[in-house]
């Protein structure tokens, strides 16, 4: 099995976390690839995990009734996705599905909720983190409600 | 930064309608050419003209053919109003009129060997563009070239066989997203200040040149400068009402500058306290 350490050591997402932080990371993290096409994750199911997307691209998209399925986001290489297994009630609001093989690091939602409990200073990081693509994604999202190119 | 100078800049010139093409739902590009003789019509990247319908009005529009080949007239127009609505139903053959080419360039001789990063959002293509073919004609004279264009939805991507054929080459890299897709749409979708953290390019020696709307610039810049480029590193091509397009009427005022003398094309830390301020 690869040591997944390494990896999540050199992540931008996680620079600045101590050893011992990254030692309960990797026992909640795993390895996993998904063919072109596969779901990651299904609108209002148990948000379980969250992912560090290793290489290939996803789409977070959503089933619009009349209009099909509206794809909101890219997210490729170095990307993280997900953030539901943090809040309750614990459910994806969105739909991501792989558009070509992806792999990516999967980290156990409820295993880490139990680790940030445990201990509030990695949580505190870990919010922190979350909280930093928070605001890059709901800056994204309100640029694109703007629709900044319409004639009207 | 302008080397060109126009004879009796405010008598428009009759230039025939040579094309029209719909490149999107909203927006056509029309070739013209002289028909009083002057063969050649030589422009800089990133200026602009006035075109005049007769008696409907006069606007600015940027130049966005070939530098190279000037002896065709391009503007790619998006219809928003009255004049350009009247523009889109030109024929071949018709004749309107035109001053110019007016206003600053971008500076794509000031800036050889550096990287350059081009950023363009929706119709904001169009005046990116010439600069896009004087750096291609020239490719080995500057670093890695990088083009980054987004826009509404896959049907509005402008000049699309263009950037096909662009993204094929070796020696560029573009990466084109969308605001909204449906299904089956492969590419990117998000914004496009999203695609600059991830961008080849080395933010010590990268010139960006931004074009599109002031919002999607100002967050442009945003990004560029949390990558690392400094303010004298990046350029804008500013938008602002025209009439006279010589800096005689006043109507362009942008603070201390004429956008239409002084610019269109300025660096950003020419225009970065007037930029966040709404209509000058
Ligand atoms: C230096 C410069 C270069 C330009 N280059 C280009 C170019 O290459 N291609 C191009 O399509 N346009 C370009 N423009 C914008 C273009 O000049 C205007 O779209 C045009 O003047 C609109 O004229 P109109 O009579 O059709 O619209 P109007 O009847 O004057 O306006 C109709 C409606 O459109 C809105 N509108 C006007 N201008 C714009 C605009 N720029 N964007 C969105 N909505 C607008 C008005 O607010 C109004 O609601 C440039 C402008 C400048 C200053
Ligand atoms: S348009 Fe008249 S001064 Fe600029």
């Amino acid at each position: 099995m690869e040591n997944l350490e390494p990896i999540l050591t050199q992540h931008p997402f996680l620079q600045g976390l101590d050893q011992k932080d990254f030692d309960l990371l990797v026992g909640c993290a795993m390895n996993v690839r998904f063919d072109a096409d596969a779901m990651m994750c299904r609108e209002g199911e148990e948000a379980t995990q969250f992912f560090i997307i290793r290489s290939g691209r996803v789409t977070i998209e959503l089933h619009v009734p009349g209009k099909g399925i509206v794809q909101i986001q890219t997210l490729s290489e170095g990307d993280i996705l997900g953030w539901s297994w943090l809040f309750a009630p614990y459910r994806w609001r969105f739909d991501a599905r792989a558009t070509e093989l992806t792999r990516a690091i999967a980290l156990d939602g409820r295993c880490l909720r139990t680790k940030c409990e445990a201990d509030r200073d990695l949580g505190y990081k870990l919010l922190k983190r979350f909280s930093e693509i928070l605001e890059q994604r709901l800056e994204a999202m309100r640029l694109q409600l703007l629709d900044l190119y319409s004639t009207t | 930064m302008n080397t060109l100078t126009v004879e009796h800049p405010m008598i428009p010139k009759p230039y025939r309608v040579q094309s029209l093409r719909q490149e999107t739902l909203d927006t056509f590009t029309v070739e013209l050419s002289s028909i009083n003789g002057t063969s050649e019509l030589p422009f800089n990247p990133g200026q602009f003209n006035m075109l005049y319908m007769v008696g409907i009005g006069e606007i600015p529009i940027s130049i966005s053919g070939n530098p190279d080949e000037p002896r065709t007239l391009v503007h790619t127009t998006r219809s928003v109003g009255t004049v350009t609505k009247a523009m889109r139903k030109l024929r071949r053959g018709d004749v309107i009129g035109v001053r110019g080419p007016f206003g600053t360039n971008w500076p794509v001789d000031l800036v050889q060997g550096s990287d350059v990063v081009f950023v363009a959002g929706g119709i904001g293509l169009a005046p990116l563009r010439p600069a896009m073919y004087r750096v291609l004609s020239h490719r080995e004279k500057f670093g890695k070239v990088v083009l980054l264009y987004g826009t509404r939805s896959p049907a509005d991507i402008l000049y699309r066989k263009e950037l096909e054929h662009w993204r094929a080459r070796f020696d560029l890299e573009v990466y084109v997203t969308v605001d909204r897709a449906l299904r089956p749409w492969r590419g990117n979708v998000g914004v496009v200040t999203n695609l600059i953290s991830k961008s080849p390019f080395d933010p010590m020696s990268a010139v960006a040149m931004v074009c599109g709307p002031e919002v999607m610039m100002r967050f442009t810049v945003l990004e560029l400068q949390k990558r690392g480029l400094v303010n004298s590193s990046i350029y804008l091509s500013m938008e602002r009402n025209m009439k006279c397009g010589i800096g005689l009427c006043g109507h362009c005022q942008f603070g201390p500058e004429f956008v239409c003398r002084d610019g269109p094309v300025f660096s950003y830390d020419r225009v970065k306290d007037l930029l966040a301020k709404w209509e000058i």
